[in-house]
């Protein structure tokens, strides 16, 4: 009896996609290769049995030449013959390359069953397949499916039974290969269409020239279209929820708990804060009420919508494989290579999901060096609302001052690396997918899982923070740790002691610590510099977990130095470096 | 007249037949996965500057490579 089912199948045929219909989890997956980093389980029901199923990290080949293939050749070789089955999907635009894997397993005698997925798209590229002769050929059961829509599904899980074992058979790769073209010829047809539009803008972007170009354009209008979307969502939702809904309740509870905040009133101050000129501020009262939800969703969640929204898309249309190959040979000096954009974009988000997409480089010393780099450099989504909030204010040029010294610690600091370290570091070798129209469902499920993801990780520690700062602030506990600090901060960096608490919070969350700076009446040089150094000194708790699990204890310690000691040296920089 | 060539010097655009993978078994295992291996037909599709990575289209697929792949792969051409 069967009782479990592996997904196997080339990288970014769609196996999250079967694995989400197959057992209604919702998983993470785009147009590009790699998504899918670790295993993912799930179980299905079949004829009232449980049946387990793992999505496994794509892979070319049984062979172990990279992480993701020891992986499944690993799990395949431990799994006991008769307990499972393997769903084989292949991606039905593209054959020939995807049944070299499928015959690897049918060859080696494993239970198969092969998915034809994306038969829809495969029919508008003018490739029809003959199923029940592909069927015949390989004498395996073969279903044609639509993962995105769920055509298909159903029938791919009746015949899970049908998978048999089947004799070992011994054959070179060069035969392999050329039976496949046998395979395809009889039973592939293709129609011949005209190029079209899309396929102009599939090559124009892998060339140098009109690369560069489209990919200049789409990085600006990504960015301003995340802050048009982020900006909007502020003013016409949050804001008018916040002070014309929440404000007047506010006031009234205000009113109940203490006459307009009696000092020693520990209740009144753990919940509204304290009054700015006699009202609620909700940037400055920094209560548990009133600046906390304030700051996780009118000031954060706008923009972490507007961010997702923007990256899903990118994700989804398969455009940021091509951007890697642009920036292949900038990253390659820094002792990375171009697929690195993808953690770097993830990390833009979440350094936390960023850090963890690292694993889809190859080596150690690759993935020391991206992760440190985005810890120090890559600012999150909801520390980048902050600063756009704040900063903002003072004119753009010092929103764009933070990511210019950002970018400049990346080359710099990375070039450094790449000199110091050992070893050396793979090059970049990926399939470039075609474009594709973001499939909708799973487009919004993904935005809505990322957005329920940020909800369940922020809000909790938003309001421990908060909680935290407002007790140590009542029995003046803070003193103690801005007076030790006010060498540094003071003496080095240009800034008022009270900035070291904030810049301490930040190891709890970027966000609550950013927002602690707002009630300090910091100048425009002091807010940019305090800000910078909020991204680049230390990382905040979730980050540092991360590192811990990615890295191990001893890299984590040397990545944890770099980034106090970068910090140290551009705060000072900074302090001494600008006049105003 | 057929000349063997590696992948770097290969045209944009130019057709051409892989005749070697140089370099050790693991890399040529890996080209042989992807679909490229001895006899196998491919076409240079681009190339970056400044020692940048090479795209080229085999089969229905579209790959790109590091240079210093790209320079283990000999391609017979026109």
């Amino acid at each position: 009896m069967i009782k479990r089912v592996f997904l196997i199948g080339n990288p970014n045929v769609g196996k999250s996609v079967v694995f989400s219909r197959l057992t209604g989890i919702q998983v993470i997956s785009s147009n590009y290769p790699g998504t899918t980093i670790e295993i993912t389980k799930g179980y299905l029901k079949a004829d009232g049995e449980r049946i387990e199923v793992l999505d496994l990290p794509g892979t070319y080949s049984l062979e172990s030449s990279s992480k993701a293939e020891e992986v499944v050749s690993a799990l395949l070789k431990d799994s006991p013959r008769d307990e499972f089955m393997i769903i084989s999907i292949i991606d039905s635009t593209n054959l020939e390359r995807n049944l070299y894997l499928t015959l690897q397993l049918i060859e080696d005698g494993y239970p198969v069953a092969v998915c034809l997925n994306m038969c829809d798209e495969a029919t508008h590229h003018g490739i029809t397949i003959d199923t029940r002769k592909l069927e015949e050929l390989l004498g395996v059961p073969v279903v044609s499916v639509c993962a995105v829509t769920g055509v298909g599904i159903k029938l791919l899980i009746q015949r899970i039974q049908e998978a048999k074992e089947k004799p070992i058979r011994n054959i070179s790769h060069e035969e392999r290969w050329k039976d496949i073209g046998s395979i395809v010829e009889s039973v592939q047809q293709l129609r011949h269409r005209h190029h079209t539009l899309r396929e102009l803008l599939e090559d124009a972007s892998v060339r140098p020239l009109s690369g560069l170009l489209m990919g200049i354009g789409i990085i600006y209008l990504a960015f301003k279209f995340v802050r048009f979307l982020g900006e909007s969502i502020i003013s016409r939702i949050t804001d008018p929820i916040f002070l014309d809904v929440y404000q007047p309740v506010l006031e009234r509870l205000s009113l109940f708990l203490g006459k307009e905040g009696q000092t020693g009133n520990f209740l009144y101050h753990l919940l509204i804060g304290d009054l700015i000129n006699g009202a609620i501020d909700f940037k400055q009262s920094l209560g548990l009420l009133t600046t906390a939800p304030y700051i996780e969703f009118g000031m954060v969640l706008p923009y972490v919508i507007a961010f997702y929204f923007v990256l899903s898309i990118l994700e989804d249309t398969g455009y940021l494989p091509r951007l890697a190959i642009l920036l292949d040979n900038l990253l390659h000096r820094l002792g990375l290579h171009g697929y690195t954009i993808i953690p770097v974009l993830l990390g833009f988000g979440c350094n936390v999901p960023g850090i963890m997409a690292t694993r889809i480089l190859e080596s150690r010393r690759e993935r020391f060096i991206a992760s440190t780099l985005i810890s120090i450099g890559v600012p999150c989504v909801p520390l980048q609302a902050m600063i756009f909030a704040m900063l903002g204010g003072f004119g753009g040029f010092y929103v764009l001052g933070v990511y210019l010294v950002l970018f400049s610690l990346w080359l710099i600091l990375g070039i450094i690396l790449n000199r110091v370290m050992k070893g050396y570091s793979p090059e970049l070798l990926i399939e470039i997918p075609p474009y594709r129209f973001p499939p909708l469902r799973t487009f919004w499920k993904k935005l809505l899982s990322r957005i329920k993801w940020f909800l369940i990780e922020a809000v909790p520690i938003v309001l421990l923070g908060v909680l935290i700062i407002n007790i140590l602030t009542f029995f003046n506990l803070f003193e103690i740790v801005s007076s030790l600090f006010s060498p540094v901060i003071s003496g080095l960096f240009g800034l008022p002691k009270e900035t070291a608490v904030a810049l301490a919070i930040g190891f709890i969350r970027k966000d609550v610590a950013a927002g602690m700076l707002m009630p300090l009446g910091l100048t425009a040089k002091q807010l940019f510099i305090s800000a910078t150094l909020l991204a680049i000194s230390f990382p905040c708790i979730a980050t540092f977990a991360v590192l811990f699990k990615e890295l191990g204890f001893k890299d984590l310690i040397k990545s944890t130095l770099i980034m106090v000691s970068v910090g140290l040296v551009v705060g000072t920089i900074l302090n001494f470096g600008i006049m105003h | 007249m057929k000349k063997n060539i590696s992948l770097i010097k290969m045209k944009e655009r130019q057709k051409g037949r892989v005749t070697a993978i140089l370099g050790g078994s693991g890399f040529a295992n890996r080209m042989m996965s992807l679909g490229i291996y001895a006899g196998r037909e491919i076409t240079k599709l681009s190339h970056f500057a400044l020692r940048g990575p090479v795209t080229i289209k085999v089969g229905r697929s579209v790959l790109a490579l590091g240079h210093g792949m790209a320079a283990k792969i000999t391609v017979e051409v026109e």
